[in-house]
């Protein structure tokens, strides 16, 4: 047995691109125990609902991440709906998942872009990030906003697509499929790619459920627990099955997202079959919430909880999200152990965290 | 070493913002957007950095990493802040856990507004940046030879 | 068509002395935990502990309603995973959790206000308004 010591990691350090901490014992080159702590990105959002009351709390809830945030508001939106008992325009629906999913490509391929810089591939890094501007640009043409666009409101959307732009999301989604055929092999097919990811940072099936993880490093682990299951937004209407891969290790979390990014272009390519011609985007909602709901969606990064508790006044009682990178941080615990200090960096990578989501 | 251009290095540290911004800067910096043809380079090594590219407002917490960083940068330096929450705080300046802005704990040269601040914008606040690095740079040269005549 | 699968969530309010029994019973039935967070309404502590089932999709919620000054175990002994959200509720409200297993001791986010959510930040709010 070497000497253990603890190396200190963070904040502020080359690989990561948010802060965290993390102290780690190591004997020799392995990682014994790592220790997270967090807090430099805490904001203390969940207490602005003594100040802001629930429609405002739309735009603040958004803003708890800037990679999924439409995610973030339709979330909070529909937990509040569900407290009012509405049900919005089934448009406002589609609209609602056509978006999520162009989010969860965006993601998707922000998160390999990282990962490939993490393994040194600065080009493979550029290439993703190349191919993502295409789906933000689909972004701003919809929208308006390239990251952060607001187009949720309690009961429903407020702004539409059009027929030309649904052309143009078609044009661009075959494009973007095209080239990441090109790009993304190298994640699947190289061998130094390969000796980096294979076999690293394994969570078998039954850590993953004592965990609690959520999200893509579930899936990467045989358990097929995805959210879009539970039919929100217009997902009950549309066609897919929960990507799973067996060895739970870094090669297949990675094999998962890859297979996500196909999965959203399909899903928003039947969406946009099926969508409803409809005038009517949002449903008015009445008073002020009554009651409580707990509301799940699936993130890019996996699970999120929202809680809304109201008490008929127009400031909650209290909003709580817990995002999917919460749940996942024991997950990352549990994966750093027995691993080699070379690799600390990547792990921390493969489970997408969000520290801003996190800390909140 | 007068009528020497410069190139810049840029750190980049992330306050508590909401990442939205942090994933512009990097937008920024790769090939779409291109900062990098005015002249900067993106390192991860405070020591080297000429240019501090902050991100969301500062927490008790990281209050005393951001002014860390800052004071580990040579002289002379410049201090861009990006987004709105680096400005004022932005959405969170009332959150129970936020300072204010960037400016509260740093002196801050350039402000760019947005949120999230577009990768356009931020490009404009660099170039700005560069600018302004480059006529410090030329004081403080001034200064030096002055000093040592 | 997806299948849908959508079962109605649970919420059960139960007694202080009760969870530990109700948390292991579940941990049998194979849920995994989801969740756990504290409000604090009416001067009582709404403790909600929620767990699912990642095949039936069933999410069940076991709700602990305590005074302010009253102690609860910690869970961490059944679900380790619950480290993190014990930690949370212990340093922003306030709640007195007995036996986390790994304690911050409310330095998990290192705030300068003592459990803003908590009771003292409604105490300063009422002096604000008076």
């Amino acid at each position: 047995m070497g000497k253990r010591s603890v190396i200190p990691f963070g904040p502020q350090h080359p690989v990561l691109p948010e802060p965290i901490h993390s102290d780690r014992v190591i004997e020799d080159e392995t990682v014994v125990e790592a220790v997270p702590s967090v807090g430099f990105i805490h904001r203390g959002l969940e207490g602005l609902v003594e100040k802001r009351d629930f429609n405002q709390m739309t735009y603040v809830a958004e803003r708890t991440c800037g990679i999924c945030s439409f995610q973030h508001g339709m979330g909070y939106c529909e937990a509040v709906e569900h407290v009012f008992g509405v049900e919005i325009p089934r448009r406002a629906k589609f609209l609602r998942t056509i978006w999520a999913e162009l989010g969860r490509m965006h993601s998707h391929l922000l998160w390999l872009g990282l990962l490939a810089d993490g393994f040194g591939y600065e080009n493979l890094f550029y290439q993703c990030w190349r191919v993502r501007e295409k789906v933000l640009d689909l972004q701003e043409m919809t929208s308006g906003g390239r990251l952060i666009f607001s187009v949720n409101t309690i009961g429903g959307v407020i702004k539409d697509i059009t027929p030309e732009q649904f052309a143009v999301i078609s044009d661009t989604l075959n494009d973007v499929e095209k080239e990441l055929y090109a790009v993304l092999d190298t994640f699947i097919k190289d061998y130094s790619v390969q000796s980096r990811l294979k076999g690293v940072g394994i969570l078998t099936k039954e850590q993953v459920h004592d965990l609690g993880c959520a999200g893509p490093v579930a899936r990467a682990s045989g358990v097929p627990m995805d959210m879009r299951r539970l039919g929100y937004a217009a997902y009950p209407e549309l066609d897919f099955d929960p990507i799973t891969y067996e060895d739970g290790d870094s090669y297949s979390r990675c094999l998962v997202r890859i297979d996500e990014v196909f999965q959203s272009i399909e899903l928003i390519r039947q969406a946009m079959g099926k969508i409803p011609d409809e005038k009517e985007l949002a449903t008015p909602v009445k008073g002020n919430p009554d009651g409580e709901y707990f509301m799940r969606v699936e993130q890019p990064r996996g699970e999120a909880v929202y809680y809304v508790k109201g008490n008929g006044k127009p400031n909650l009682q209290r909003m709580r999200i817990r995002t999917p990178t919460f749940a996942n941080l024991m997950g990352l615990c549990e994966m750093l152990k027995n691993t080699k200090l070379a690799d600390v960096g990547l792990l921390i990578l493969t489970i997408d965290p969000c520290i801003s989501c996190t800390e909140r | 070493m007068a009528n020497v251009k410069r190139s810049p290095w840029l750190l980049h540290y992330d306050g508590s913002s909401c990442n939205g911004c942090d994933i512009e800067v990097l937008a920024a910096l790769t090939p779409v957007y291109d900062a990098e043809r005015f002249g900067v380079m993106n390192t991860g090594d405070p020591m080297q950095a000429d240019i501090f590219l902050i991100t969301g407002g500062v927490n008790t917490q990281n209050a005393e990493v951001v002014k860390q960083l800052y004071d580990q940068m040579p002289r002379p330096k410049v201090v861009v802040a990006v987004g709105v929450c680096a400005c004022t705080g932005g959405v969170f300046k009332d959150c129970y856990n936020i300072l204010g802005g960037a400016d509260t704990v740093i002196p801050v040269d350039i402000y760019v507004p947005g949120c999230a601040a577009r990768p356009q914008a931020i490009i404009d606040g660099v170039v700005q940046a560069v600018e302004l690095f480059q006529k410090r740079s030329d004081e403080h040269d001034e200064l030096v030879r002055k000093g040592g005549a | 068509m997806a299948q849908v699968i959508h079962p109605e969530e649970i919420i059960e309010t139960i007694e202080v002395d009760k969870l530990l029994t109700k948390v292991m019973e579940l941990k049998k039935n194979h849920y995994r935990i989801s969740q756990a967070c504290a409000a604090y309404v009416d001067e009582k502590f709404e403790l909600s502990y929620s767990f699912a089932d990642d095949e039936t999709y069933q999410y069940h919620t076991l709700r602990v309603v305590i005074d302010t000054y009253a102690e609860v175990p910690s869970i961490t002994e059944i679900v380790p995973a619950a480290v993190f959200y014990e930690n949370e509720m212990k340093e922003i409200f306030g709640v007195k959790i007995q036996m986390i297993s790994l304690d911050y001791n409310n330095k998990l986010y290192r705030i300068n206000t003592t459990t803003p959510l908590g009771p003292k930040a409604s105490a300063d709010k009422e002096e604000e308004e008076a």
